[in-house]
């Protein structure tokens, strides 16, 4: 295995040298393009909940105060038994069907009703949703066996613009190496002639709710 | 060689498999709905961003940047994949990079892996490696899993069951999911595969996985994708193993920033892919706990040797071009017979695989400058298109047949030449015979010279009876007939 690490570098190095070698790079060029110019914090949070829409996932509000019970609301919905990640918040779950994932398997995960989880950030241009394995998000697997998936995002956690979020990233990659997962809508697939069909494997139902978003 | 062939080489039995193709108008309906409805997306959310052609010169400039120093970055990479507790392994060719996945995952004791659509375990033919060592792969991607259950190649790398109407997915789901009376409504169709694949998921302890990008400066690697089948692949099994063409790295976190904008409003026309996954070697708790990666060369260090052609390691498949290709859309990607099809598998195949064996291909276009358009990362496709063209040419030269090759006459001064269809076909009918020493059941076993060893070790789909540019004038006549 030695000999094919060094054949392949010994085949870059052959390859790199006889062409032009263009000053090696510091930054990265990323840092080159212009920023977008700043929105409103209002408008910021009306973008984002605008664009996860379109992409046919619920948008709904509420204020710190009256977050268990927005979250109440909506799994009164669909069914009695969720899961939450082991971290979530406690007053959050005081008065909810819901089970904290302390070593649940997978079959116990995929059978529940829907998971409800915070998030790292949001993104407004892409309508996105980070997570990143910090307080309230949970293993992987937890946001994705469930058929539902009901989010939490904080409207002081939304920024613009995807280099934005990677520049906050950048702390959860380097101080503990986190796993990232990017959501933007529920899961779709545009395989079968080309029609958009909500929900293949993960999630078919996705449902958002922005605290305390401003002027609301 | 004979001129005589020419003659042989038009008549009219050589296109009856190509009329019949002709014939195929669902072909031709699902691949003129496809790309228009993609077209349109694209320019939509592309136009939404103002600062969208400096994102294009940052995209151009971080990969150029990348392939100049691709040994640092390469190494930097594998230093921080093992840092996080993955495992890194190096592949000259398919046949090493084969037979890394199959002892890993023989190390498993699985005789089942679930995979993620990758076209680079396409290009180096894993699955056939794995069946024939008694291990079944599962595809899933529901394109994926259509191709599979039909038993065909891909003919789009974004949709690549594009070719496949609803009643016919229908009927393939019905018969290997048992499932009598499943309707062919897309929402249906989709469940089936849920449920077929659930279980498949929740079952099979390894899977693999192409990669979309890799940070040399983290150790993390993405990929991007639409259903969950991804995440499912990269979050569920005990053990992940990841198949990386070296040039997918990018140097550092906020390059990702870049691309994260570049490549789904390019492929799917979408602002964002419902799913992106990074990963960071192995995470203690969450996902699998064994993590390796495979980085593979298999022809990618020539192209980097090719101061032209080194730009088509630049591309990150994005289908832009593929979308917006005039000739790809009236003959589909089969024509191609390559996992890389339109403008980007005419000028990465002939490449990979050595222009001669695949000397049709850099001539599968009209040098229109649509796919330059749309590229993300501005990949000058026919400036490397007449680049290879030209080598197509020299190669021809340099054997003793050479002067006798229209198109090598043309190319020297004689315009007319090379501007005359049945010359220029002629010459191509050549190549074909030549390679007819060499091919068996519609591959290249034997390469000659350098191809050899190639060859030796994986098959080169030939080039087919009827060349591109053939077929491609066939169908124009048909129209002009319909
Ligand atoms: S060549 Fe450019 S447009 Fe074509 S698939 Fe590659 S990146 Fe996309």
């Amino acid at each position: 295995m030695t000999t094919t690490r060094n054949q392949v570098l010994a085949d870059i190095r052959a390859a790199t040298a006889r062409g032009e070698r263009p000053g090696h790079q510091t930054h990265s060029f990323a840092t080159d393009l212009q920023a977008e110019a700043a929105l409103s914090p209002s408008a910021l949070v009306h973008m984002f909940a605008e664009r996860v829409s379109e992409y046919k996932a619920w948008v709904g509000y509420s204020t710190s105060a009256g977050l268990s019970e927005a979250i109440g609301e909506r799994l009164a919905l669909y069914g009695t038994r969720y899961v939450v990640p082991a971290d979530f918040p406690a007053d959050l779950v005081q008065q909810l069907p819901c089970v904290r994932d302390e070593q649940l398997s997978h079959a116990d995960i995929a059978s529940a009703d829907g998971v409800v989880s915070l998030s790292a950030l949001g993104i407004a241009q892409t309508g996105s949703i980070v997570l990143d394995a910090g307080v309230g998000q949970g293993r992987r697997v937890l946001t994705l066996l469930p058929d539902y998936h009901l989010c939490v995002v904080y409207a002081a956690s939304i920024v613009l613009t995807v280099p934005e979020a990677f520049e906050r990233l950048r702390a959860s990659i380097q101080e503990r190496r986190a796993p990232l997962t990017f959501i933007s809508g529920p899961s779709a697939t545009s395989d079968i002639e080309l029609n958009r069909v909500e929900g293949v494997h993960g999630p078919r139902r996705l449902e958002v709710i922005i605290v305390d978003a401003p002027g609301r | 060689m004979k001129p005589d062939s020419v003659i042989i080489e038009l008549s009219p039995e050589f296109s009856v498999g190509a009329k019949q193709a002709l014939q195929n108008t669902q072909l031709r309906r699902n691949m003129g709905k496809a790309t228009q409805t993609i077209r349109a997306k694209r320019a939509t959310v592309v136009g939404e961003l103002p600062n969208w052609e400096s994102l294009r010169d940052a995209g151009e400039r971080i990969k150029a940047e990348t392939m100049a120093h691709l040994d640092v970055y390469i190494e930097r990479l594998e230093k921080n994949i093992q840092a996080a507790g993955g495992t890194v392994h190096w592949a000259s060719t398919a046949a090493q990079a084969n037979e890394i996945v199959t002892k890993l995952i023989q190390a498993t004791k699985s005789k089942h892996i679930i995979k993620v659509k990758s076209l680079t375990t396409d290009e180096i033919r894993l699955n056939e490696a794995l069946e024939a060592a008694g291990i079944t792969p599962i595809e899933t991607d529901l394109a994926e899993l259509i191709i599979q259950l039909a038993h065909e190649k891909s003919s789009h790398i974004l949709v690549p069951a594009i070719h496949k109407n609803r009643s016919e997915i229908r009927e393939l789901f019905q018969k290997a999911m048992h499932l009598p009376d499943l309707t062919d409504e897309p929402k249906e169709l989709a469940a089936a595969a849920r449920t077929f694949l659930r279980e498949k998921f929740m079952t099979v302890k390894v899977a693999t996985s192409g990669a979309n990008f890799a940070i040399a400066e983290t150790g993390s690697v993405c990929v991007v994708e639409s259903e969950g089948n991804g995440r499912m692949c990269l979050t569920l099994p005990d053990v992940l193993i990841t198949v990386m063409g070296i040039e997918k790295i990018l140097p550092r976190w906020e390059d990702l920033g870049v691309f994260m904008q570049l490549l789904p409003r390019s492929s799917t026309g979408e602002r964002m892919n419902p799913y992106t996954s990074i990963w960071t070697g192995v995470h203690p708790g969450d996902g699998p706990q064994e993590f390796h990666i495979v980085l593979l060369d298999n022809g990618r260090t020539q192209v980097l040797g090719d101061s032209v052609g080194r730009q088509t390691l630049h591309c990150i498949r994005c289908s832009a071009c593929i979308n917006i290709c005039p000739v790809y859309e009236r003959t589909g990607g089969h024509a191609y017979g390559s996992v890389y099809p339109g403008p980007i598998g005419a000028i990465l195949t002939p490449q990979l695989v050595g222009t001669e064996h695949a000397a049709s291909l850099p001539y599968a276009s009209s040098l229109c400058g649509a796919c330059y358009d749309v590229c993300p990362v501005k990949i000058n496709i026919p400036e490397v298109l007449v680049h290879l063209r030209g080598r197509v040419v020299r190669e021809k030269h340099s054997h003793v047949s050479g002067w006798l090759d229209p198109e090598s006459i043309g190319m020297s001064g004689l315009g007319q030449v090379f501007g005359n269809r049945m010359a220029y076909e002629g010459a191509q009918t050549m190549g074909k015979l030549a390679q007819w020493l060499f091919v068996h059941d519609g591959y290249i076993e034997n390469g000659p010279g350098p191809l050899g060893a190639w060859t030796a070790m994986r098959d080169l789909q030939a080039i087919p009876d009827q060349t591109f540019r053939q077929w491609w004038r066939e169908r124009n006549e048909h129209d002009d007939h319909a």
